[in-house]
């Protein structure tokens, strides 16, 4: 992974004394709440519900075993003993003291960690696919160009007071795990014609009030131009972006109010300006930031023995063999798996990760995974590189830990916001919701039977659960002060990616699993053999579900 | 008289502010676009963009200028920053500067743009402002303080 060298440190050394002296300055009462507002945003901090929450930037995901023990001493020296996991693979604290934030942020920079412009309205952590580098249907490690965006973006003078937020993220692979489509840039390695690897560029997408696709905004473009193109497009944006109305301000409005071609038109003009300006990239810088990717030391494994062998662990016991379906997947390297541990265990709200996990999580990448973990935007932890002769022993380390639940792609592996139990923005509570459905769908045989599916939940517009992006989404929505949840049907982040149509009238919040019920119960009678939910969702439209699902209601 | 920061100083301002009722040519005033685009001779005047002017008018007349003023009605809005780089990379070389309602906490960056001088609306505090422009010694992006990326300079 990434490692600092003293400039990197000098700059997040540097970050942490402003931050420390604005937040003096701000309990003196020598900045006013609308000035710190968004200074402490620009450093993952919110003032929320019941206390601040920071946020703590990781980006695209990746961290160290020492980067997790020093999380896990966070949690318990400054807050209750746990974290959370965003959907932007962040990670959460939800109950630091302001006064305290500066210390928590100068502990944090020890381990080459920050909370750079994981809020505000600015360029926020870019993210990629959790399984970078090691999926097995990857075309190019998007980690080096993501370390790239990450530099440039960082305390980027001109972009720091942008009309609202902004969302970068890169995918190498052919599946799209990170819902390129729906960021407001999305970034593909693609090949031309001729073979040569470059990028494809989406503009426009994301989610919120008003969601929308990405557009192209460029087919292939050299990859030397990655920093002068986004700062071209950054910049038309700056100019032009609305900010009379801040559920207006996101580029996605932009560019459907100009069109794409004529915002397209727009970004070129000022990319000539800029194209072969001082930050077009050098084969040394791309050469610098692959080197921090490079192969870990792989033991060559005798693929035909470990395979043999992990079938007779399989063969003796059958809910290790479940877990190894459920929760590993194929490796680039031979005698390799990915193994992902579930934050999703039933009674725990979903992405909550405690101190003594976070330690043991530690612990097991250094024993079994060259001591890198990886966060998902699906809210799971990730191990890239077990041995396949390892997993066993890996497995048993996991037992009574309540990171082995064998759920992953599956009804009760549901994405979720903290919504109204934390969020002061969230309309209505999402946890509760979450924990109805998982304790309502408790039966393996069935989730497996249904198939791989999505649920996701937000508790408001901003859709921190994604939910238009779910199978199935659930969003709490405010009724005359009352908590009600609209669903949607057939949402889809991939490569085909879909936005969920809404069912119909919104429910109350104790309906909710009968009409999760509902909706199931209608699939599995409409699908047919090897169909999954969205293929049936696609094949017979909403109407059957809808049919069913208010039939049920009155 | 107003005060400024210009170079790390506290200094009088020497400008006349913008006045939509004072007739333009006199000497040392700062004109707002449209009196700024009316005028016939551009040499030695001064100008002040407010959000939503973007600089291009001013491109061909870059020599001519003596002092571009870009107005910050609210700190918020970050217009202002994108129009400083683009004047200062269409090759203008006198003063830029900042002024309204920014805070201390954005000199550096309003600096890493291209802007020389600072005036304040809330002057009560320059000596201390001034701190903040020293709030960061190293950069990873070029701008136009540092025109070269960190990763030419490593």
């Amino acid at each position: 992974m990434y490692v600092y060298d003293q400039y990197d440190q000098k700059i997040i050394d540097e970050r942490v004394d402003q931050f420390r002296d604005q937040t003096s300055r701000f309990l003196a009462g020598d900045i006013t709440d609308d000035e710190f507002l968004p200074l402490r945003l620009q450093n993952g901090l919110y003032l929320q519900r019941l206390a601040p929450m920071l946020r703590i930037a990781v980006p695209y995901g990746l961290m160290s075993s020492i980067q997790l023990r020093k999380l896990a001493d966070i949690s318990r020296s400054y807050d209750k003993g746990y974290v959370h996991i965003s959907t932007r693979q962040n990670v959460q604290l939800n109950w630091p003291l302001l006064e305290e934030v500066p210390d928590i942020l100068a502990e944090l920079s020890t381990v080459q960690m920050h909370a750079i412009q994981t809020s505000g309205n600015c360029i926020r952590n870019t993210t990629t696919d959790q399984f970078a580098g090691v999926a097995s249907d990857e075309l190019e490690d998007p980690r080096p160009y993501c370390e790239i965006i990450r530099q440039w973006s960082t305390l980027h003078p001109e972009f720091a007071f942008l009309p609202r937020k902004f969302k970068i993220a890169v995918c190498g692979s052919t599946q799209d795990r990170a819902a390129i489509h729906y960021h407001d840039i999305g970034v593909e390695l693609v090949a031309n014609v001729h073979g040569v690897i470059g990028l494809k560029i989406l503009v426009g997408g994301g989610l919120g009030r008003t969601p929308a696709i990405g557009s192209v905004i460029c087919e292939w473009l050299d990859k030397k131009y990655l920093l002068t193109y986004l700062e071209a497009v950054l910049r038309v944006y700056n100019q032009h972006g609305r900010r009379d109305n801040k559920y207006k301000a996101r580029i996605k409005i932009l560019v459907r109010a100009m069109g794409i071609d004529a915002f397209r038109e727009a970004v070129e003009e000022q990319w000539a300006v800029l194209k072969d300006g001082p930050s077009i990239l050098t084969e040394e810088e791309v050469a610098r930031a692959r080197s921090f990717f490079r192969d870990p030391a792989y033991t060559q494994v005798e693929s035909a023995q470990a395979a043999a062998e992990l079938e007779s662990q399989c063969l003796r016991d059958p809910i290790f063999e479940n877990w190894v379906k459920r929760n590993t997947q194929d490796h680039r390297v031979s005698g390799y798996r990915v193994v992902t541990l579930s934050l999703k265990s039933t009674g725990f709200a979903p992405g909550d990760i405690t101190a003594e996990q976070l330690e043991l999580l530690a612990e097991l990448a250094e024993l079994y995974s060259f001591g890198e973990i990886r966060s998902t935007h699906q809210q799971n932890m990730v191990l890239g590189d077990v041995q396949v002769t390892d997993l066993y022993a890996l497995w048993q380390r996991l037992q009574g830990t309540g990171l082995a639940t064998p759920n992953i792609g599956y009804l009760t592996d549901m994405i979720c916001c903290p919504g109204g139990d934390y969020c002061s923005l969230a309309n209505a509570k999402s946890l509760p919701i979450a924990e109805a459905i998982q304790t309502r769908f408790d039966d393996l045989d069935y989730l497996y039977d249904l198939g791989p599916l999505e649920l996701n939940i937000s508790g408001c517009m901003n859709a921190c659960g994604h939910h238009h992006i779910g199978q199935i989404g659930i969003l709490g929505v405010d009724k005359k002060g009352q908590e009600f949840y609209q669903i949607c049907l057939g949402g889809n982040q991939s490569k085909d990616a879909s936005i969920g149509k809404i069912l119909g009238p919104s429910f109350k919040q104790d309906d909710v699993p009968d009409i999760i019920d509902s909706i199931l119960s209608t699939f599995v009678t409409l699908r047919r053999e090897e169909e999954n939910f969205l293929d049936t969702y696609r094949r017979v439209g909403i109407t059957p579900f809808k049919e069913q699902a208010y039939a049920k209601a009155d | 008289m107003p005060k400024l920061i210009k170079d790390g100083d506290i200094i009088d301002d020497i400008w006349q502010p913008v006045d939509p009722d004072r007739a333009p040519l006199s000497l040392g005033q700062i004109c707002d676009l449209e009196q700024w685009q009316n005028l016939v001779d551009k040499g030695g005047s001064a100008v002040q963009l407010e959000p939503g002017q973007a600089p291009t008018p001013l491109f061909d007349f870059i020599d001519k200028l003596a002092l571009v003023v870009i107005n910050f009605p609210v700190f918020t809005d970050g217009r202002g920053f994108s129009y400083a780089r683009d004047i200062r990379e269409h090759g203008y070389a006198g003063e830029l500067r900042a002024s309204g309602h920014f805070i201390r906490d954005q000199l550096t960056y309003l600096q890493r743009c291209g802007f020389d001088a600072f005036q304040m609306a809330d002057e009560s505090h320059l000596d201390a402002a001034v701190a903040s422009l020293g709030d960061f010694t190293e950069y990873y992006q070029a701008a136009i303080d540092q025109p070269l990326p960190l990763f030419r300079r490593r």
